[in-house]
């Protein structure tokens, strides 16, 4: 493995071999990690002077820090200067893209009835896609403009809403927040960005399909999602990538601010490529995501649902600043073959009056492993704050892994914090007792995932709740028997 | 219906039974009795297709299919209904959603479409009458929690819901009070008629006073050693099986 101070020195010594050129005709930059290639970013995306600095800040910051040590796997070696660091969708790409793709995962998008298009007609569904770390299609636009709500680009909010970029970007998760988190601000390529005006509620779920096409393009997307006074907005984000062998990094930042009485819901359900059996490629999801509900009587919520990716790693968490404000994060984590999760959330009671709930449901099979990591911190200002923790793990066969670490930091006495676990484990007595009524395997096994993952899957709109249970079921195919 | 012969079955390398005879034709209700440990749930395990049995001899046919070669659910869609001694608890599961999900895939299997969400509810309805099942057990979490006999009303619900044609029910009358097992033997009398056949295990000669048997067989040590009519489950209750025992111990040392 590759420490960071090499990876620093590396960066810091080496002289760029062959120099830099702006080429605009070109659509993959080439590998590496340097200054020049943040101002070149920068540049592509005509970005304001403000926003190169902040970048530039954000290379400072990544430079100084660490990769972290404390997780429940062993980091792969990461070598961040073989990655290119920009790449804009081709025309003709994108039209033989789907041949590109592996057949097995094709017919996984076949199962799971899901296409780009299918999700735009959708009723209530608007669609932002980003591509290849350019957005290229944004639909309901204009029905969006005429309640005041922005749903677009990033790389478009900073070109017509600079100053509302400007006010909240990196305001939830500022660049030295982590390695990766610093990495993304660096060269963070697009991603969404949503503000609902005061009092309005947002009429329909706002949904991004974020796909991973290129080879060996690192994700750096950004989201920010600023919900104003008593405003609701429920945003989803779905993902999907194509088999790989290599590893591809994805180190997305997402921010939300809830101001006084405004509510957001994310969600969140993802299925990149976990890799093959024997644990050869596959994503490594290293995502960072905060929220802050910075007035009072405000809610921001988490739900998850990750079957994907070879490692997923991530703590969405909520800042609980304003009095009386509610944070909640509900997740399904499933890892089977040779997956990882290393997965919680981090709720920081702030405010007086503050609550949050946190229901975790891990499912291992394989030789999988899940860990539930989370925090749970109460200020001395956080009179009667209240957590309920439910965290709980599901073994399929006898080589998976499961563990826990639950973490609680009281700093006021009033503070009530409750946290259940349980492990329980899919035993062939039951298996055999739903076979016994018809029920074929592969049912059986969903017919209990479902009925574990209930309580969490509830929490997603209609369309993705079902989705999700589809894909749960595809997930588990096989790991049983 | 069902034919056994010569059946030898073994787990975890310990032969359980021991050639096994036995003819169960359309419409009979036939009684197995027999000491602990004798091999009773251990045949019906086998017949219902528990993976942890191996066959070492003999063969089933059932309603002229060669029963062994098919996975459980397709002994279930078939007709074959196993009344579990020890139902297991399945958290998270709600027993109505199961029922759905059991009542479709024989219907799927057997090529009759999915029942609507209305007649499923009626078809329920009219099998909790039939077995006087608790509704609010309907809702729960399949067998959580449930007590003893709870359960046992629950696998026979599952039996009318089902409508299997041959039906084994595994000491379903331990851990019934007494008027359970009369409302539980009701529902199987009512379920009963000549197309089905029950294979009914019990230690007590109290059940086949309520579903009374055509047959009544003896197992022990994993063989079938006596055979007769209801009669012989009284005398069973006035002398133990030592007597049997005894003799198939002096068959054996000839
Ligand atoms: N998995 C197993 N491993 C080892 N022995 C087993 C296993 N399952 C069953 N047996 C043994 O097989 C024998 C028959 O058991 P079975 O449950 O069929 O008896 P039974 O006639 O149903 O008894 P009871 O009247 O107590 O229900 C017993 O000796 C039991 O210990
Ligand atoms: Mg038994």
């Amino acid at each position: 493995m590759m420490n960071s101070n090499e990876i620093i020195d590396d960066i810091a010594n080496k002289e760029y071999e062959f120099g830099f050129t702006t080429d605009i005709e070109m659509d993959i930059a080439p590998p590496g990690l340097n200054e020049d290639i943040i101002r070149f970013i920068s540049a592509k995306k005509n970005e304001p002077e403000w926003l190169l600095e902040w970048r530039l800040k954000g290379f400072q910051a990544f430079k100084k820090l660490k990769f972290p040590t404390w997780q429940h796997f062993e980091l792969p070696e990461l070598d961040l200067q073989s990655l290119s660091y920009w790449a804009a969708p081709k025309q003709k790409k994108q039209l033989n893209s789907l041949d590109e793709v592996d057949p097995e995962l094709l017919a996984t998008f076949d199962k799971l009835g899901i296409s780009i298009n299918e999700q735009k007609a959708l009723t209530g569904v608007a669609v932002d896609v980003v591509f290849d770390s350019v957005s290229v299609v944004t639909t309901f636009k204009t029905k969006l403009k005429e309640l005041g709500v922005i749903f677009c680009s990033f790389g478009e909010a900073v070109q017509e809403y600079p100053d509302l970029v400007k006010k909240y970007l990196g305001t939830v998760v500022p660049a030295s927040d982590n390695v990766f988190a610093a990495l993304n601000s660096a060269v963070f390529s697009d991603g969404s960005f949503v503000y609902i005006p005061k009092g309005v509620r947002c009429p329909m779920e706002l949904s991004t399909y974020f796909r991973i096409n290129a080879q060996n393009t690192g994700q750096f997307e950004r989201t920010l999602i600023v919900a104003d006074d008593e405003s609701y907005v429920s945003y989803l984000e779905g993902c999907t990538a194509p088999m790989r062998d290599e590893n591809q990094l994805h180190a997305a930042v997402v921010e939300i601010v809830a101001l006084e009485k405004a509510e957001v819901k994310y969600s969140t359900v993802q299925n990149w490529y976990p890799g093959d059996k024997d644990g050869k490629g596959g994503i490594f999801n290293f995502v960072t995501k905060r929220g802050i509900c910075k007035g009072a009587n405000s809610k921001i919520s988490w739900t998850q649902v990750e079957t994907g990716s070879a490692i997923t790693w991530k703590y969405p968490s909520v800042i609980l600043q304003g009095d009386y404000s509610e944070g909640e994060f509900y997740s399904v984590a499933v890892v089977r073959n040779k997956q990882i999760a290393d997965t919680g959330t981090k709720i920081h009671h702030i405010g007086k009056g503050t609550k949050s709930r946190i229901i975790s449901k891990g499912i291992s099979a394989g030789h999988g492993d899940n860990s539930y990591r989370g925090l749970v911190s109460v200020g001395p200002r956080a009179e009667n704050a209240r957590n309920f923790t439910q965290c709980d793990s599901l073994l399929i066969g006898n080589q998976c892994g499961s563990h826990t670490f639950p973490y609680i930091e009281s700093r006021n006495k009033s503070a009530m914090i409750e946290h259940e676990a349980t492990t329980s484990k899919i035993g062939e007595d039951q298996i055999f007792y739903l076979n016994a009524r018809g029920i074929d395997t592969e049912k059986a096994v969903a017919l209990i995932v479902n009925g574990y993952v209930k309580e969490v899957l509830n929490q997603l709109p209609m369309e993705f709740a079902v989705e999700a249970q589809k894909l749960l079921s595809i997930t588990l195919e096989g790991s049983v028997g | 219906m069902l034919t056994i012969k010569n059946l030898h079955a073994e787990v975890e390398g310990k032969k359980i039974l021991k050639g096994i005879n036995l003819e169960i034709p359309k419409g009979e209700i036939h009684a197995i009795m027999g000491p602990n440990g004798s091999g009773k749930s251990s045949l019906a395990s086998v017949l219902a297709g528990r993976d942890n049995y191996e066959v070492t001899e003999g063969e089933v046919w059932f309603n002229g299919k060669n029963l062994l070669e098919m996975s459980p659910e397709d002994r279930a869609r078939e007709g074959v209904f196993l009344a579990f001694q020890y139902p297991v608890e399945i958290p998270g599961v709600s027993n109505i959603n199961f029922l759905k999900t059991a009542v479709n895939e024989v219907r799927a299997y057997k090529g009759l479409p999915q029942l609507e969400a209305k007649e499923f509810l009626k078809l329920t309805k009219e099998k909790q009458q039939l077995v006087d099942f608790n509704t609010n057990l309907m809702n729960r979490s399949l067998n959580e929690g449930f007590s003893g006999g709870e359960k046992k009303r629950n696998e026979i619900f599952q039996l009318a819901m089902l409508n299997p044609s041959l039906a084994i029910l595994d000491e379903t009358d331990s851990g019934l009070d007494i008027d359970a097992l009369r409302i539980v033997s009701n529902g199987v009398n009512k379920l009963r008629d000549a197309e089905k056949s029950f294979v009914v295990i019990t230690h007590y000669q109290r059940l086949l006073e309520y579903i009374v048997p055509d047959f009544v067989h003896v197992l022990y040590n994993g063989r079938i050693i006596k055979t007769g009519t209801k009669e012989l489950a009284l005398e069973l209750e006035e002398k133990g099986y030592d007597w049997l025992k005894e003799a198939e111990h002096q068959k054996e040392s000839v």
